[in-house]
Formats: structure tokens, C-alpha cells, sequence
């Protein structure tokens, strides 16, 4: 079959791509576009590990069509940082020790600074089950909810 | 022998909340793990799985797979090289099967395609030709007389012939007169278990890219905890020299013990040997939970007895692990570690190994040890309830300590087991008061730990910065922890070292990174590698002052005279060595290779807080606390990383995860939706407690930590539901169903 041709936006810069109908957006940023900072954790929408915004939205980009990002604008974990300055979840993460083996982490941080754009200050338990759809194997979880915290709290200008 | 020379108080480095070095690369997305290579000319690699549990291949035709456009080469069992060694023909049996499957998912042929699209048609275009035949997932099955035999001619010469011969191999542990100490008990109690297999689910799935010259030479790139080994393996497997072979380790996306062999490698690398072009196979979820080791499902028996005051006179256990169609010893881990808390006076530790039609068994953290002190754990706790005695206190009353004969054999050198108990019992969290349905569990864990051949260098840079080479992949902050015991030992800036992960062919061979063994093997060799470029720096400062070597000594970063009597010289600093070291003998190097003794044990005790709803039986974990001995916490975040993931681990074990079989040998819950690890939502916070006794046998007291912290959840858990809801489970994980049951049929 032909393959589709995309026009869209990833971290603010137009990109095109082709791709077959079938292939996943995940597929197409990693393979296609270069950014292989989502993983691919499951293909099935369960660990969370390919979150990306498309149009603002967190989505499982496994779960997504290459060609569905036509026109649209999608933000992936290397477009967190702005030149050499990290973004505060990101600084944070770090500081507070959020990541092991750092597999997960790309997706948390993009699922954890879409939570932010939405409820700057957020409860542990809110922490938690915004969260839930993003599996970490190697942390507990008790160190990301931390880290999530304390950007938070620095991102509304308090000093933790 | 007691190798401690830096102890509390003295560290300047070592105990800091340091930042890791690969921290900026992995929350920027710029980390490169196993899937993420990419080089020119690369074909997408793909494996043909076995739709039987257990079936005859009579023929495999790939002729029309290799027809089909796009596709580069189709490899089978064939293509690999003749092997004698048991151990090794099952490891490339279980990467391509011989003359059987030996279960559902196990590798059959590979392909080579210019696509992904391309070779999973090819797939299906090869032609397998089976005679299925009987088979068995379980292991109380598989050990009857009768039961289907997964592989024959594998049984060990002191099996009972009572068995099947699916039993491989049998093991005994224990010393004193178990008979008499029962009859001094004032109670006994005897009970069966049940675990499930659970699998260790790191997230990052199997992936490697394996590039092969026709002149032999071949390049391989992958996630795995151990290169040196991926290379031993696959030499031996492609029939290659290993000077030929280079493993370079990527970013590793969790491995829990699941990394510690090969799968894909080696049929990627025959791939491209066939093909010509660089080969890249990534696992799909449903492969890792298919075809990849999970650890064993058991089935058990404990019996204990104790006096009214809470002393225990005997204990005696069996233990029955299935870890999947090839023989493995983690039954004798378990049968090992069952007892290691308690010092007895008579104990008898059997373990059984049995064949079953599932995937090949892999480590997983601590493997074996938790689903006996499973075992162990709930029968000295059901003996507590039945005497009405706390739960703390029993156990410090029977706790292993020093000079205490471990039932496993050894003499127990310096041990933080009491010290740990004493912790848990003073924690807030153990009077902390519950509510209606809560309970509060309570249980201890062990570990042997493990150090290892290990071989480190350290170079000096010409600013007086340092590199470190070692041999072992980074899961959990591992250079950190390296550059901070290299920086104290120098007696430098921890910002003026750089630790980087060597591959196959830049250093000498290192064990895979299992056992707990990095920070106390590979820590303990970077000590040894600084030690020796000291003596080296000394040497040097000593000809410039024209004085012996020894009247010089190191401080804090200098070369100083040892004494007045050694002459008055300006000490000079490791960076004006550095600089002038052209003029001294040229550039210096520190090394260290060591097969490392004295990784000294690792004690845990865990507080678990459950409430149980009496209506779905469902279980939430509300508060949960670990005490773990760490000796010295080199790094303290990632100390407690390890506790709190094993922790979670251990509580997923205890309450959702397990490998579901249908009648037809077919797992049914191959993915993150089926099996169910834990997620945020489901958990309460992990409390911490570090505890530092020193083990003798590193130079700054330093333990494993990786392992222990999974071990007592599964107890903890039981332990406290049996005390939220009024029943007592003897079967993992603890599902709502089961739970439901228990309490229905109690009435
Ligand atoms: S890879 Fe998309 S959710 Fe797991
Ligand atoms: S840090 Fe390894 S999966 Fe989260």
C-alpha cells in the first residue's frame, strides 16, 4: 500500500514524514523522525512509557497513527528543556533521585508536566492516579511523586 | 579477615546525596538503550514462536519465507554451532528450539527482513511441522510419576526415585536432630504453600543490533546486565574466538536479574552473519512475558515448632520450584536462605527442581529466597498468634547473629539482623494505632549477596581528573556510587571523576551485574585501582623529592612527606602530579581484578499495614516501611531506591502478579493489562530505614543492598491480612477472589 504523507509539528518545528497507514506515531517519531526518547514499553496503551501531548493532549503514542498527527502539534521529552536549561520536573527528577534505570522516565515527565499545565498543585493521592497509567518497575513510585512535588512547588514559585 | 579502613566519620564523599551522571541524558530523552541504535543499512529481525506447549518438530521449511521480496536471510537451530556443554546447548535451545518445543512461545527460526512489515509476513511463511504432545505447567504435576516428561535423561543421581523425571535435582540443608526438637515443642504448626511465577517486567523489552563481517568480526550492541557474559555465550553458540566478538552494553531499561542471559542475541548475530548487513531485533511485551524468564512458581511445606515463650526447637521445610523446560538451581537458593534469620538448634531445608512446559526460569532478585521465607515467615507468624505473643519479639528471641551457624552451612560474620529487628520495634510505625479491618504484618528478609571477578582501571587524566573503566551496566545509579568511592579514596572532587562502562574489548572480563555484587565488588576494585595509582603517584613525587617511596604518603588529594624526618617538602597535589607526569615516567594508570570474597549478607524487616475490604476482599497497603542493613549507603537516594522498588516488587508479588496457564499450556495474560504490576495509585508511601553495620570484607563496610528488600513483602502481606480479615492465605499473589473466599467461608 502507498504510504501517507504527514506535515506536522513536533516540539514547534514543522517535520514531514511518510509512513504507511498502519504504523504507529510512536513508530514514526522513533524510526522516522529521530526522537527516540519514547519507548516502547507494551504497544498495547498499559505502561505508559510512549506519552507524548498531541495537540496538548497526553496520549500514548503507541496507541496513536503516524497519520493522525497530520497538522497537528505534538510534544515529546526532548522538547522539556529549553537550550541548556531543564525544565524544573526535569531538574528535579535528578535532584531527587525519581529515576533508576530511566526507562519510564521520558513518559513520566511529559504525563507529569501535562498534570502541572492542568492543577498546578496537586495532592499526593491526585499525584498518583494521574500517574497510574505510567509504569515504573525499578522506583516504587514513592521518589517520582516526590520529584513531582517539589517541581510543582518550585514551578508556583515556592522555595521547597 | 577484616578489611575496613574508612569507617563512620571519615567520609567525605561516600554518604552524600551526589548527582548521578547519567541523569541529564535520561530525563532528556538523549539516553541510548538497547531498541535506540540505529546504523546504516540495518534489517528489522524477527522470531517465529512455537503455537504448542509441547510438540515434535518434525521439519521446517523456510523456502518460502526466503522467496518472499525484502527478506535477507531465515535462521533455525541449525545455523547455530555444535555444542557439548549441557548448560550451553540450553541456553541456545531456549534461543531456537532443537528437536522440540519445549512451550508455548519458545523461539523456532528468525528472519531478516529489509522491514518490520517484510519479516513479519515472512513469518508466517515458514512452515513448521509439529506433533504435539502431552504437557505440564505445574509443578506438583510435573513431579508425579507419570506426568508428560519435558526433557528426559536430566535427572540428578541423589533424586528420590519416587518422582517423575521431570525432577532434575534435589538438595539438603540443616544440621541437629530435628525429631528431638519437635518433641520439645509446646506447638506445632505444619502447613502447604503455593507462589506463582511473576515475572520481573522491566519495562525496557529484549533489544539488540548485531552487525557481523565477512571476515568474522562482529559488533554487537544490547540491554543486558552483563556483556562479558552475552559474549561468552554467543561465541561459544556462533562458534567464534571472542577476541572477534565486541559486546558493548546500552543504557539498560531495568533487568531485575531477567538480563542476566541471552535470547535474541545470538539469533541476530546469525542473522546478520547469513544476511551480510547489520540485523536489529526488539521484543515485543507479549515475547518478554512469553518467551523470557519469569522466576519460579513454587509449592512448599514448612513445619515449626515453638515453645510457649516463643524459642523455636525445630523446623523443617520442603521446597518444590518449577523454573520452567530446563534444569536450574534457584530451588537450592531457596532451600539456603529459608532459615538464614533464625539461629537453631535443629533444622532440615529440602528443595526439589521439576521440568515444566513453561518459558526457561531467569533470576529475579534474590531468586528463590522470597517465596520460602514466604513460607517460613507465615508459619512463625501463625505460631505467634496461636501463643499471643508479638511478633518482633519472637523473632528477636530465635534472630540469627554473629557466630551464628547459618542453617545453610556458614558462620555468620558481623550481621545486622538484631540491629534491624531493634529498629522496626522502636520505628513510630509499629505502635502507631489501626483501624477496623487493618492489620499490621511483620516480616524479615535475607540475602547471600555476591562479589565476583571484577577488574577495574583508573586513569589519570593530564589535569589531574580521573576516568574510571569498569566492566558492569549501570541499572540504578551505579556510576554514581563508583565516582564517589574513587573520589574518596583520591581524596578528590567527586565532580573531577567520570566512570564509564567498558565494552568486551577494552577491559578484562567482569561477572554479570547480579548478586548485588557492583558497589561492593566493582566498588571495592575501584578502591584497590585508586590504591594502586597512588603507590604509582608516590612513586613518582618520591623520585622528584630524591627520597624512599615510603616516606612519602597520600592526604586528601596530595603527596606528602610521611613524617619530619622525611624531609620538608611542599606536599604536592594529584594535579601537579598530573601535569608533569610526561617527565616522571609518562602517563599514570591504577588496576584492580579480584574475584571478590566477603559480600557479607544482607538482613531486612518490613512493616506492612494492609486494610482489607470485607466485601471484595480487595487489599490496600496503607503504610509500609523497610529496614534494610546496608553496611555503609554509599549513595543514600539509590540505597533507598533499591529497598522501596524491591519493596513494591515484593508487594505486587504478594497481591496481583502471577502467570496464568489455561488447560491448553498457553499463558493467558501476556501483557501489562493481564498481569498487573503495581501502579502509583495503588500505593501508600515506602518508608525508609537504613541501617549501617560494616561488612568485614569491604574497605568502607559496604553491602549489596539490590536484593533483600524484595524477600519479606510477600510474608509482610500475608502476615497482615491474616490479622486485617481474620484468615490466613497459603497460596500467592493474595487476589480479591481468594481473599473473598477465605473470608466467606469462615463465615
Ligand atoms: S508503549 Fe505505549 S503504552 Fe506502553
Ligand atoms: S526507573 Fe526503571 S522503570 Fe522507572
Amino acid at each position: 500500500m502507498k504510504k501517507i504523507h504527514v506535515t506536522t509539528k513536533v516540539n514547534g518545528d514543522e517535520v514531514e514524514f511518510l509512513c504507511p497507514p498502519e504504523e504507529t506515531l510512536l513508530d514514526a517519531l522513533r524510526d522516522r523522525l529521530g526522537f527516540s526518547g519514547a519507548k516502547e514499553g507494551c504497544g498495547t496503551g498499559d505502561c505508559g512509557a510512549c506519552s507524548v501531548t498531541l495537540n496538548g493532549r497526553l496520549v500514548c503514542s503507541c496507541l496513536v497513527l503516524g497519520a493522525e498527527a497530520e497538522g497537528a502539534e505534538i510534544s515529546t521529552v526532548e522538547g522539556l528543556a529549553h537550550g541548556g536549561e531543564l525544565h524544573p520536573l526535569q531538574q528535579s527528577f535528578i535532584d531527587n533521585a525519581a529515576l533508576q534505570c530511566g526507562i519510564c522516565t521520558p513518559g513520566i515527565l511529559v504525563a507529569a508536566k501535562a498534570l502541572l499545565e492542568r492543577n498546578p498543585d496537586p495532592s499526593d493521592s491526585e499525584i498518583r492516579y494521574w500517574l497510574a497509567g505510567n509504569l515504573c518497575r525499578c522506583t516504587g513510585y514513592d521518589k517520582i511523586i516526590k520529584a513531582v512535588k517539589i517541581a510543582a512547588a518550585e514551578m508556583r514559585g515556592e522555595t521547597a | 579477615m577484616n578489611k575496613i579502613t574508612r569507617e563512620k566519620g571519615q567520609f567525605k564523599v561516600v554518604g552524600t546525596r551526589v548527582k548521578r551522571p547519567d541523569g541529564i541524558d535520561k530525563v532528556t530523552g538523549r539516553a541510548q538503550y538497547g531498541a535506540d541504535l540505529v546504523v546504516p543499512g540495518m534489517l528489522t529481525g524477527a522470531i517465529l514462536r512455537s503455537p504448542h506447549a509441547h510438540a515434535t518438530i518434525n521439519s521446517i521449511d523456510t523456502s518460502e519465507a526466503l522467496a518472499l521480496p525484502g527478506v535477507k536471510a531465515v535462521v533455525t537451530r541449525a545455523d547455530f554451532a555444535a555444542l557439548d556443554d549441557d548448560e550451553m546447548i540450553d541456553i541456545a535451545d531456549n534461543c531456537l528450539a532443537r528437536d522440540k518445543v519445549l512451550y508455548h512461545g519458545h523461539a523456532v527460526a528468525g528472519v531478516a527482513a529489509k522491514d518490520a512489515q517484510t519479516a513479519r509476513k515472512a513469518l508466517k511463511l515458514i512452515k513448521v511441522d509439529y506433533t504435539p504432545l502431552p504437557h505440564v505447567t505445574d509443578v506438583d504435576a510435573a513431579m508425579k510419576p507419570g506426568a508428560p516428561v519435558v526433557q528426559s535423561g536430566r535427572q540428578e543421581e541423589n533424586v528420590q526415585p519416587e518422582h517423575s523425571e521431570n525432577v532434575t535435582g534435589y538438595c539438603e540443608f540443616g544440621h541437629g536432630d530435628v525429631e528431638a526438637g519437635f518433641a520439645k515443642a509446646d506447638h506445632i504448626i505444619e502447613r502447604d504453600f503455593k507462589t506463582a511465577a511473576a515475572h520481573q517486567g522491566y519495562i525496557e523489552p529484549h533489544a539488540c543490533l548485531a552487525s557481523m563481517t565477512n571476515d568474522g568480526k562482529a559488533d554487537l550492541w544490547c540491554c543486558t546486565q552483563g556483556q562479558f557474559n552475552v559474549r561468552s555465550l554467543c561465541s561459544a553458540i556462533l562458534d567464534m574466538e571472542a577476541s572477534q566478538l565486541r559486546v558493548t552494553a546500552s543504557e539498560i531499561g531495568g533487568g531485575f536479574g531477567g538480563k542476566t542471559t541471552v535470547f535474541i542475541e545470538p539469533v541476530a548475530l546469525a542473522l546478520s552473519r547469513k544476511s551480510g548487513r547489520p540485523v536489529k531485533i526488539v521484543m515485543t511485551r507479549d515475547e518478554v512475558f512469553r518467551a523470557t524468564g519469569p522466576t519460579v512458581s513454587s509449592s512448599s511445606t514448612v513445619k515449626i515448632g515453638m515453645t510457649k515463650d516463643g524459642r523455636i526447637t525445630a523446623a523443617h521445610a520442603k521446597f518444590r520450584y518449577q523454573g520452567g523446560a530446563f534444569p536450574c538451581a534457584t530451588y537450592s537458593f531457596g532451600a539456603q536462605a529459608a532459615f538464614a534469620a533464625y539461629d537453631l538448634e535443629a533444622v532440615k531445608s529440602e528443595g526439589w527442581n521439576a521440568l515444566t512446559n513453561r518459558p526457561k526460569e531467569a533470576a529475579y532478585r534474590a531468586p528463590g529466597a522470597p517465596m520460602a521465607i514466604y513460607a517460613v515467615e507465615s508459619v512463625v507468624d501463625e505460631l505467634t498468634q496461636h501463643f499471643g505473643l508479638d511478633p518482633l519479639e519472637v523473632r528477636l528471641k530465635n534472630a540469627a547473629r554473629e557466630n551464628t551457624k547459618a542453617a545453610y552451612g556458614p558462620t555468620f560474620d558481623q550481621i545486622g539482623l538484631v540491629a534491624t529487628l531493634e529498629a522496626a520495634q522502636k520505628h513510630p510505625h509499629y505502635s502507631a494505632p489501626l483501624g477496623e479491618n487493618q492489620g499490621r504484618g511483620v516480616s524479615c528478609g535475607f540475602w547471600f549477596n555476591f562479589g565476583g571477578n571484577t577488574c577495574v582501571t583508573m586513569n589519570l587524566n593530564d589535569d589531574g581528573t580521573v576516568g574510571i573503566t569498569e566492566g558492569n551496566p549501570d541499572i540504578g545509579g551505579s556510576r554514581a556510587s563508583i565516582s564517589m568511592m574513587a573520589a574518596e579514596e583520591l581524596g578528590i572532587p567527586y565532580s573531577d571523576v567520570r566512570t564509564i562502562i567498558a565494552d568486551t574489548s577494552s577491559l578484562g572480563h567482569n561477572d554479570v551485574t547480579d548478586g548485588s555484587r557492583v558497589t561492593f565488588a566493582v566498588g571495592l576494585a575501584t578502591i584497590e585501582a585508586a590504591r594502586d595509582a597512588i603507590r604509582k603517584m608516590c612513586g613518582r613525587v618520591a623520585k622528584i623529592w630524591g627520597i624512599d617511596e615510603d616516606a612519602v604518603i597520600w592526604e586528601d588529594g596530595y603527596a606528602k612527606p610521611s613524617g619530619p624526618n622525611a624531609g620538608d617538602f611542599e606536599p604536592m597535589s594529584i594535579k601537579e602530579i598530573a601535569a608533569i607526569s610526561s617527565n616522571t615516567g609518562g602517563p599514570i594508570a591504577g588496576h584492580y581484578e579480584v574475584n571478590a570474597d566477603g559480600a557479607g549478607v544482607s538482613f531486612g524487616v518490613h512493616l506492612a499495614d494492609v486494610e482489607v475490604d470485607p466485601e471484595t476482599g480487595y487489599t490496600q497497603v496503607i503504610r509500609y516501611t523497610v529496614f534494610q542493613d546496608a553496611g555503609k549507603a554509599v549513595h543514600p537516594d539509590y540505597v533507598e531506591g533499591q529497598m522501596q522498588g524491591g519493596a513494591v516488587q515484593g508487594i505486587g508479588w504478594a497481591l496481583n502478579e502471577e502467570y496464568i496457564y489455561g488447560e491448553d499450556g498457553v499463558l493467558q495474560n501476556a501483557g501489562f493489562l493481564d498481569y498487573r504490576v503495581p501502579v502509583a495509585s495503588d500505593l501508600p508511601e515506602i518508608d525508609t530505614v537504613i541501617l549501617e553495620i560494616p561488612n568485614p570484607g569491604h574497605p568502607y563496610g559496604v553491602r549489596g543492598v539490590g536484593e533483600t528488600s524484595i524477600v519479606p513483602p510477600l510474608a509482610a502481606l500475608s502476615n497482615a491480612v491474616s490479622r486485617a480479615a481474620g484468615v490466613r492465605l497459603h497460596e500467592l499473589p493474595m487476589s480479591p477472589p481468594k481473599i473473598l473466599k477465605a473470608i466467606t467461608d469462615r463465615g
